[in-house]
């Protein structure tokens, strides 16, 4: 079996040789659309790294069918520690990658405000990622697989999200102490709007008045290598991960693996293989991880690089000086992370869609102030985006496993209430699978394991009501499983 | 007789010993929580098919077939669509 995977790995799934035609035209016309950008101005560079790493990403997810929300459910559910193992891969590798580009002086990453939030929003998120049948970036990759299910969810996290943001609607429920500190902040506030939301008093009422760290910073460590690697990426990356390699291990896979080599001494050679049998179970997930820990790095330090060429701080800055000043924020920046992100953008799109429809969208904090509403071809970060759902279909097609799949009706309602979910969960915890966990527990902030609980807790009780459900069905059809 | 579950999720017996599930149009985790399901049903030494487009869940039931000792006897792919033979152990 093993043999048989491993020979397939430049193969498509049915063993014959890869599909080449179509996913060379797909790539052919990305570079096409890449040269039209570059041909209106050299400057749109800066959005075309977000766009092809975008499409490394894409291809990397569906590779290793690397779906994040797999790592919390799939051990759940039926007790399968693959995509846990896989995650945390990566996690390494791109924690050792940040320490190096942080030394280099071009880390875009900012440390995430520590709060109760981070908790709440990641079991929120937790809960949509099981119902809707993945989480954030694996979405964008089963969409380029052809799923239409996902794209319900896409665009359910994404309408879910900017409704969230700009919405009155939760504005009596929130803390009086909120009102009142965002009351101090009237003068910012007064700049995007008269009649602050929810979402903008808890923006300037709680999220402004905490702070986050790197792990670097809070121990005192020096600003240098040595700092970033014992701080940043040994102790708040690599020591957690490989506490929980070592869980997965004892708690799951070691059953299985001392069935398979019987052996009367238990010693810690043995269990180290069996360590790394666990790791390297899964060929495609592993390579899966490597890759995507390296180039998510990698992007941190390309468009780092970019920033000092342009003397920019912020793609916005780019895009006023070539003419686009249309959805810019009052600051004249658009969302801009310089790395791996997804739900912020989607938020982009349907706040610009929203906005084009005539609702007030953009008289608010998030929208308003910080990220912008920029035209959908001049969305920086959609386009990376865009690019993992292209990438992801030009390794689908090669390896003949993309196919238009219509969700049926439990699918689909499934995927647009797991989607809403998702949406507020990521706006509340400041992010997804991604930006709130995979990016910062690699950049030195704790807070990523703080959202990767709520992760675990969410998807944990989703997968029970899930299982309940299913189990619930059976009975009602009398269908006897 | 097959049982069909709202024309969306197939269980049915093909003859002594041999089974089908068809889970076709659902995704993850609906596929390998219907697999384990359908394999704890069926008896040691029965065969099942499961047809599936889902390709993510392939890697769960692979796991899940590894860690019972359950046996893959086949596993073929068409144009996205998986059929997976596999023998309980």
């Amino acid at each position: 079996m093993t043999e048989s995977n491993s020979s397939r790995a430049f193969r498509a799934a049915d063993g014959s040789p890869l599909a080449w035609k179509k996913p060379v035209f797909l790539l052919l016309l990305t570079a096409i659309v890449s040269v039209i950008y570059l041909s209106l101005d050299t400057r749109f560079v800066y959005l075309l790294v977000y766009g092809w790493f975008g499409v490394i990403y894409g291809i990397f997810l569906q590779y290793g069918r690397f779906c994040m929300a797999s790592a919390v459910r799939d051990l759940f559910a039926v007790g399968v520690p693959r995509m846990a193992v896989g995650v945390l891969i990566a996690v390494i590798i791109y924690a050792v990658i940040s320490a190096f580009v942080q030394e280099a002086g071009v880390n875009t990453f900012n440390p995430h405000p520590l709060g109760w939030h981070i908790l709440i929003g990641g079991t929120l998120f937790g809960l949509g990622m099981v119902v809707a049948g993945g989480c954030a970036s694996s979405t964008l990759y089963k969409t380029g697989e052809g799923n239409l299910g996902s794209i319900l969810v896409l665009f359910s996290i994404s309408f879910s999200q900017a409704w969230l943001v700009s919405t009155d609607w939760f504005s009596n429920w929130i803390p009086q102490s909120w009102a009142e500190t965002a009351a101090a902040e009237a003068d910012t506030l007064s700049l995007v709007t008269e009649s602050p939301g929810w979402f903008d008093q808890f923006t300037a009422g709680y999220l402004w008045q905490l702070s986050g760290t790197t792990a670097q910073d809070y121990l005192g460590l020096p600003a240098n290598l040595f700092g970033y690697l014992l701080g940043n990426t040994f102790v708040v990356a690599v020591v957690p991960t490989l506490i929980l390699i070592a869980l997965l291990y004892i708690y799951n896979y070691r059953k299985m693996y001392l069935r398979q080599h019987p052996a009367d001494n238990h010693s810690i050679a043995y269990e180290l293989k069996g360590v790394w049998s666990m790791i390297i179970q899964s060929k495609n997930t592993a390579i899966a991880g490597l890759g995507l820990g390296v180039f998510a790095g990698l992007q941190m330090f390309v468009t780092g690089e970019l920033r000092e060429y342009y003397e920019i701080f912020n793609f916005g800055e780019l895009l006023a000086e070539m003419g686009y000043t249309n959805g810019l924020s009052i600051q004249d920046t658009v969302f801009d992370p310089g790395y791996w992100y997804i739900t912020t953008q989607e938020a982009q799109w349907a706040g610009w869609a929203m906005d084009k429809a005539g609702m007030d969208v953009s008289g608010n904090l998030f929208f308003g102030l910080e990220n912008g509403l920029p035209s959908p071809l001049l969305n920086a970060p959609g386009m990376m985006s865009v690019g993992i759902i292209v990438g992801a279909a030009v390794i689908a097609i090669a390896r003949k496993e993309f196919k238009w799949k219509l969700p049926n009706t439990e699918t689909a309602i499934l995927a647009i209430a797991g989607g809403i979910l998702m949406g507020f969960g990521a706006r509340i915890g400041m992010g997804c699978n991604i930006g709130a966990f995979f990016a910062t527990v690699t950049n030195g902030d704790i807070s990523g394991w703080i959202f990767l609980i709520g992760m675990a807790l969410g998807g944990y009780l989703s997968v029970k009501a899930l299982k309940a459900w299913i189990d619930w069905r059976l009975s009602k059809e009398e269908f006897d499983f | 007789m097959a049982i069909k579950i709202k024309e969306t999720v197939k269980f049915e017996k093909l003859e002594d010993g041999k089974f089908q599930l068809d889970v076709r149009s659902y995704v993850c985790p609906h596929v390998q929580i219907y697999a384990e399901k359908a394999l704890k049903k069926i008896g040691s030494g029965d065969e099942i098919t499961i047809v599936f487009d889902n390709p993510s869940s392939g890697e769960s039931i692979r796991y899940l077939c590894a860690n019972n000792g359950d046996e893959i006897l086949q596993d073929t792919e068409s144009a996205g669509t998986f059929t997976w033979k596999i023998r309980k152990a």
